[in-house]
């Protein structure tokens, strides 16, 4: 537990919980992304201005099409999300989408969506494909909406204040019973795309699945991320953002934060906990607190993340 | 309607074997299993798993998948020969196989979901 969680009261907390589905918000602080709570951020907007300025926010697997027990309203959770956004104290330059925009791939689920995205008052959203959204017999549904920054790739760069951002897709080429793939291609294009480039420069690498193996047999990894890491390895500040298991998991490793979102759709087991990674089914009372408040991390140094990430569960 | 249409089948295959009308009434009894030849050709996709795999089916036959889960599924044919949409709960896909080999399967969203289809 960091000193710095004394920003938040246990009433700050508790009201934090009734929200559904909050995003995770990045502030750029001394050159190092703190991820905050969104919640505690809308709500606690003293304590998340200190933390500099919101350069992003990242929402993760909208799942529009899920109708089940465990949300039957995950347009009314992704709207909470969107109202949390618009509600913070300095609004974000950009909104990432760590992908599982849809349950089903439909094009009335991927319409839907885009509905609802028209709706936060930031309007750069970026996007990276998840397994859900490619499920279509032409796999075209997801590309034909957001493709056209990737050139219907999937992967791709930009640059923001200062950050380089590379959005990558590792969910087209499953081997099976195995973990995500990047591929051999889109690993000589992230080569080619991070050379030459100065080592202060802060990174920030997205992708729908964890690019880190959480828990293989369920899939929760990626098969060929080490020659990503070492290619990642150089630079003085990495952030790999991650959505596809529906909880906050984080970990540090030298100057790399790992950090996968939170849904706002539904929650899902911890790893290895029943028959596979599918919908949890919690008492209605909880299912917010399972959205939008499983951990609240507020602090200035990656190396205390590990530390919080279980701090309020 | 397949599964008609599989019935009506069996029962051309039993009369020349059936001597006289007390083992043709006989042959009600027999429903059971005729339903098991037909399960054979069912695979229900359930708690993350294609249930039964290896199934083995004769030249020509039709497979259809069911989804029990809460989760979407899909199945994919390693060689690309066969491809769901996915599944969303209590939706089916079906294939039919017309030549013999070895076939095997996973499921897309859930890729260590495998399975195996031999037609004979």
């Amino acid at each position: 537990m960091s000193d710095d969680q004394s920003l938040l009261s246990r009433r700050n907390a508790l009201k934090c919980m009734a929200y559904g589905g909050a995003g995770t918000l990045f502030a750029l602080s001394g050159g190092v992304f703190t991820p905050i709570d969104l919640a505690m951020a809308a709500s606690d907007k003293q304590g998340a201005a200190k933390l500099g300025k919101p350069l992003f926010v990242q929402i993760s697997d909208t799942h529009i099409g899920f109708n089940k027990e465990a949300n039957p309203d995950v347009n009314g959770t992704l709207t909470q999300t969107i109202d949390l956004v618009n509600g913070m104290y300095d609004q974000p330059a950009l909104i990432i989408h760590t992908g599982d925009i849809t349950h089903l791939s439909k094009p009335a689920e991927f319409d839907l969506a885009q509905h609802f995205f028209n709706r936060p008052a930031t309007t750069e959203m970026h996007t990276g494909p998840g397994e859900h959204d490619t499920t279509d017999a032409t796999v075209t549904e997801y590309f034909n909406r957001f493709g056209k920054a990737s050139g219907s790739k999937g992967y791709y760069s930009f640059d923001h204040a200062g950050v380089h951002f590379v959005g990558l897709i590792n969910v087209l080429q499953f081997k099976p019973g195995g973990l995500g793939t990047l591929g051999a291609e889109q690993l000589a294009w992230v080569a080619a795309d991070l050379k030459g480039r100065s080592a202060s420069t802060p990174v920030v690498v997205f992708a729908h699945m964890p690019l880190w193996t959480i828990y293989e047999p369920w899939g929760w990894g990626t098969g060929d991320a080490d020659q990503l890491m070492s290619q990642l390895r150089r630079f003085g500040s990495v952030t790999v953002l991650n959505g596809h298991i529906h909880q906050i998991v984080q970990k540090v490793e030298g100057n790399m934060t790992f950090h996968t979102a939170r849904s706002t759709s539904y929650p899902q087991p911890v790893a290895g906990v029943g028959s596979g990674p599918g919908p949890l089914k919690v008492p209605a009372d909880q299912l917010a607190a399972m959205l939008g408040m499983t951990s609240v991390s507020v602090v200035k140094h990656p190396s205390a993340l590990a530390l919080n990430d279980k701090a309020l569960a | 309607m397949k599964k008609e249409a599989h019935v009506h089948l069996r029962r051309i295959q039993w009369l020349p074997t059936a001597v006289g009308m007390v083992i043709l009434g006989a042959m009600e009894v027999y429903v059971p299993s005729v339903g098991e030849t037909l399960s054979a050709t069912q695979i229900e996709v359930k708690d993350f798993m294609f249930m039964p795999t290896p199934l083995t089916v004769k030249a020509g036959s039709t497979v259809t998948w069911t989804n029990k889960d809460d989760e979407p599924h899909t199945v994919v044919s390693d060689t690309g020969e066969f491809k769901s949409g996915g599944m969303d709960t209590n939706e089916s896909f079906s294939h039919k196989f017309d030549k013999p080999g070895t076939y095997h399967f996973t499921c897309s969203i859930h890729p260590r979901m495998v399975g195996t289809i031999v037609v004979q």
